[in-house]
């Protein structure tokens, strides 16, 4: 079969579908591959880099088009300013076609394609399973867009983000706040850290937690119970209530903020607006905020998407081609996804594909074959919820899928909302402090004088044992239990008591401690001596 | 001796218990810690016996001889495999101390209060008896069921809530009549009926806990010695006795919490019993599936031969089988091969916290190999092999993939991710929990099964050879 691969038409795109290093990987499949005269250049892959690869380069888009079984794309197929044609009627009838196509908000298109007969291939579409990892290009694009985001703040910002202290004057570390703690905005938080600003992140979905402060960032909570996981990894919406609490918390943390990054996103619905103008009036001046969701109408209120607009003195950039602002990078990310996916379409190295429609990502990508429209799939289980966070494919809620259009599918339905944990919190104490009071007032000055010893000795356990390494939890224990021999002080005192029942009592009760306070201390050395490195 | 001399020994002896406690908590100062503990007690006890309440030596002189002679014998021949015993039937021992001092302490005429002191040291009185009672039983259960003398399962009395329930409203109206008995006599009676009923509590309570929340179990009557002997320190108006059993108290406390937070689960449902018991349903979305690979002894020393990272997974069966040892040969041959091996430790593997770390630390396997879960579970995508010996709910992947598991939700160790994983077993058998395993049954595990020291002595001639 013929893979081309044609220079991207859209506005500002930078990035192109197969590298000089992908595309030898193609050829070792069996397949040949032609690619329009320039079409790397944005991305620094000069021609003559695509022939030393054996690529043949082709002049004439309409030539490259005609002659290809299988065209590489980056952008969904879309009218050629050049031409004045639809690049679907560029396609030969039957031909292959993969690339970003967003099948749920591009119907039309999809209709398009199924007249031509084509067999098409979404990236978008790649299920978030394990095994599928090395094919998901919209994690590619994000963990980009994230980094670029911090360099795109950081040009914007007066400051440097990391502290120092130089003989002009101490430099206070920048603080940077992350919305959205998916691939994007990890990606964020590293790069931020990378820079040596100080990060704070926050998200909607607990389990997300760990991979943030794993990454060096503060996790900042939403003082509000609900759990945000939707299902396949994303984000769900959230109850009013958390809502409100949420934007609170982030007005608050915003004032605070040198540069904001807000990454959330909910599959099939506009963006969060998590950042009202009000919010933005009150930030200090020279602020920067970047709106990864801005293609979904931005989670602040004041962006202007795909402009860098400044309001207020604070700066607000809205660019909706993060991943493209890093051609090189980008292309070579997604021309390897797509080479992993080609090799799962052709494992016989024949240069023929074979669309083994059992395979659950197979099945997943492929939205239409020979003009019949397979999409949407039957749903594939994703992650194992909710105990499982898969630690090493974060679950995107802010997956800001930048460069390619993103308008994600699969409403899910709100929770309900409990509150009231303060109360919980706070309830014990006040009964515990009554009935002490209560104690206080009737019992006599002794006892409360043991229990202040008591309630002292008691918060010193507490802080002592919590220290102990578990390795040690058996010494501990036993060294306890010869401690709690002690007893043996009450039968010590008493056992010379006139009364012989007393007398009696008293000394079993030494014998038996003393097997304990004797018994129990030998058996720890004996086990501590064997505790050598 | 005087009151403040004995007082300075007392204080002594209270910061000397301290410093033994923060002294465990590296296995550096462990054994200072220990031996900080020893100088504790002797001062407290020497401290005591100078004191002038004390006229009568020699009783005391031969009781703690016996006593001393008894425990360090004890201490000296049990196996560390078998510490969870020991450690339980020395808490029935403190239990039991309590009760009779307490007792003593009630008949003793010259001990004698008035108004409100009369009631609050009556409280104290019930209260220290009370936890000693229920101590007492409760470890002796633990004792019979560690040592396999009761069976681990759980007993589980129907309405055994109910019957709690009962002991609770009894223990309580028998308080009342206690506290306001007029005479010694009419109070012994009360007295009595709560000592029964504490007895049979701690039994019931203990009974109908499984095998696997033995941990718990036995920090928490550890626990409960601690807080028998505050409640006795009250009685006695005695600080020392009050900040040791404190000390103890909380710290049992924390180890319980500690290790039902490693189970994931509620530390009142541990104590309610019953492992799995909620329904039958749970054993019919069980049903073992699929086929086990089944492999030899000189195959499993091919995979480790080949591994460059070996993690090692003990758990209650290596500590039955007596393996460690082995173990340990294994640890040795493969570092010469330049095998990096490291140990998983799961905070609930065995019969007791921390008693995997003992064994290994028995069979000189370094500490600094040894890792806890939390430390380790990371790495297993990195390794070659992960080897089970004898563990099997703490490496069981439904509590993170089936919700409807009852062990849904406890942190395990995560061995499937490993390269291969080889589980060493003696038969296809369920754990304590009575989950069935789907690590047997994926495709990159292999069963080992026989003896865990039997076959590691196989693979170890065969690694050698």
């Amino acid at each position: 079969m013929k893979i081309g691969i044609p220079k991207e038409i859209h506005k500002d795109e930078r990035r192109v579908a197969a590298t000089p290093e992908s595309a030898k990987r193609l050829i070792e499949l069996g397949f040949s591959v032609a690619i329009e005269s320039g079409a790397g250049s944005s991305a620094d892959f000069p021609d003559e880099a695509y022939r030393s690869a054996s690529v043949d380069v082709v002049a004439n888009p309409a030539n490259l088009w005609a002659q290809s079984d299988f065209v590489l794309k980056v952008r969904e197929p879309e009218n050629h300013p050049q031409l004045n044609l639809h690049e679907v009627d560029l396609m030969p009838d039957g031909s292959a076609l993969m690339c970003f196509l967003w099948p749920a908000q591009n119907q039309q298109l999809l209709q398009r394609l199924t007249a031509k007969r084509a067999t098409v291939f979404a990236m978008d579409c790649v299920p978030r399973i394990s095994r599928a990892q090395k094919l998901d290009a919209l994690s590619s694009m994000s963990n980009l867009a994230g980094y670029r985001a911090v360099i795109e703040a950081a040009h914007h910002f007066g400051r440097i983000l990391g502290g120092q202290i130089t003989a002009a004057g101490k430099i206070s570390p920048a603080k940077v706040f992350v919305i959205g703690a998916g691939v994007a905005g990890l990606a964020a938080i590293g790069a931020a850290r990378g820079l040596g600003a100080a990060v704070y992140a926050t998200d909607t979905r607990a389990e997300v937690r760990d991979q943030i402060k794993s990454l060096g960032a503060e996790f900042v909570e939403v003082p509000y119970r609900e759990e945000g996981s939707g299902t396949g990894g994303y984000a769900k919406v959230m109850s009013e209530g958390y809502q409100k609490a949420q934007r609170e918390m982030i007005a608050k943390q915003a004032l605070d903020s040198d540069l904001i990054i807000t990454t959330a996103l909910i599959p099939g619905k506009p963006a969060p607006k998590l950042i009202a103008a009000s919010v933005v009036e009150m930030m200090r001046p020279g602020s920067v905020i970047v709106d990864l969701a801005a293609e979904q109408g931005g989670n602040c209120e004041r962006t202007s998407p795909g402009e860098v607009v400044v309001r207020n003195s604070v700066t607000l950039i809205g660019y909706t081609d993060l991943a493209s602002r890093l051609p090189r990078q980008a292309s070579t990310l997604y021309a390897t996804n797509l080479a992993n996916l080609i090799e799962e379409l052709c494992p016989n190295k024949d240069g023929v594909l074979h669309i083994n429609l059992e395979d659950e990502v197979i099945r997943a990508v492929t939205v239409t074959q020979n003009g019949t429209i397979l999409w949407p799939p039957p749903p594939v289980a994703v992650s194992k919820q909710p105990v499982a966070p898969q630690p090493l494919k974060p679950a995107v809620a802010g997956a800001a899928t930048a460069g390619a259009t993103s308008k994600h599918v699969e409403p899910k339905k709100s929770a309900t909302a409990q509150s009231g944990s303060l109360f919980k919190a706070v309830l014990p104490m006040l009964v515990a402090g009554g009935f002490l009071l209560l104690t206080g007032q009737y019992a006599p000055p002794d006892l409360m004088q043991h229990l202040v010893v008591f309630a002292l000795a008691c918060v010193v356990g507490y802080m002592v044992i919590w220290n102990v390494s578990s390795s040690l939890h058996t010494p501990l224990m036993s060294v306890t239990n010869a401690i709690s021999s002690i007893i043996a002080i009450g039968a010590l005192i008493q056992i010379s008591a006139p009364d012989s029942l007393i007398f009696i009592l008293a000394g079993i009760g030494i014998l038996l401690t003393s097997i304990n306070m004797f018994g129990g201390f030998y058996v720890t050395q004996r086990m501590l001596r064997m505790f050598k490195r | 001796m005087g009151e403040g001399l004995i007082a300075a020994a007392y204080l002594i002896a209270t910061m000397l218990f301290i410093l033994s406690l923060g002294g465990l908590s590296h296995p550096e100062t462990a054994r200072r810690g220990n031996l900080f503990g020893m100088i504790g007690m002797a001062f407290a006890v020497a401290a005591t016996i100078l004191s002038p309440q004390v006229s009568l030596y020699l009783p005391i002189f031969l009781a703690m001889v016996v006593g001393g002679s008894i425990g360090i014998t004890a201490a000296t021949r049990v196996k560390m495999t078998q510490m969870p015993e020991l450690v339980a039937i020395m808490h029935s021992l403190v239990g039991l101390a309590a009760v009779l001092v307490g007792l003593a302490n009630y008949i003793d005429p010259t001990a004698y209060y008035d108004g409100p002191a009369r009631t609050v040291h009556g409280v104290e009185i019930y209260l220290g008896i009370l936890i000693g009672a229920v101590t007492f039983t409760g470890s002796v259960i633990a004792f019979g069921k560690l040592s396999g003398r009761i069976t681990g399962k759980p007993l589980l009395l129907p309405g055994r809530h109910t019957i709690n329930f009962v002991i609770l409203v009894g223990v309580i109206l028998a308080g009342s009549w206690f506290i306001g008995a007029r005479s010694h006599e009419e109070g012994m009676i009360p007295l009595g009926i709560m000592i029964v009923l504490a007895l049979l509590f701690g039994i019931h309570m203990v009974m109908a806990i499984g095998g696997a929340d033995m941990p718990v179990v036995i920090s928490m009557l550890n626990s409960y010695s601690g807080w028998a002997a505050s409640a006795t320190g009250f009685m006695l108006g005695n600080d020392l006795l009050i900040v040791t059993g404190a000390l103890v108290g909380s710290s049992g406390a924390i180890l319980s919490y500690i290790m039902c937070r490693a189970m994931n689960r509620h530390f009142l449902s541990v104590i309610a019993g019953g492992f799995g018991t909620e329904g039958g349903a749970v054993v019919a979305s069980q049903a073992p599936a699929g086929d086990v690979i089944p492999i030899t002894a000189q195959q499993t020393a091919e995979l480790l031969r080949r591994a460059k990272n070996v993690i090692i997974v003990p758990g209650y069966g290596m500590a039955v089988a007596q393996a460690q040892h082995s173990v340990y040969e294994l640890t040795t041959l493969l570092k010469e091969k330049n095998v990096n091996v490291r140990f998983a430790i799961h905070p609930v593997a065995g019969r007791m916290p921390g008693h995997m770390n003992v064994l290994l630390a028995e069979a000189h396997v370094p500490y600094d190999i040894v890792f806890e879960m939390d430390e380790i579970n990371k790495d297993f995508p990195d390794s070659d092999v992960a080897m089970v010996i004898g563990a099997n709910d703490i490496v069981n992947p439904s509590a993170m993939e089936d919700p409807k598991s009852p062990i849904a939700g406890m942190p395990v160790l995560e061995v499937w991710k490993a390269k291969t994983s080889i589980v060493m077993k003696r038969s296809m058998s369920s754990g304590y929990a009575g989950v069935d395993n789907p690590l047997f049954y994926k495709a990159n595990n292999r069963m080992l099964f026989g003896d865990a020291k039997k076959m590691l002595d196989e693979v170890i001639a065969a690694l050698k050879s």
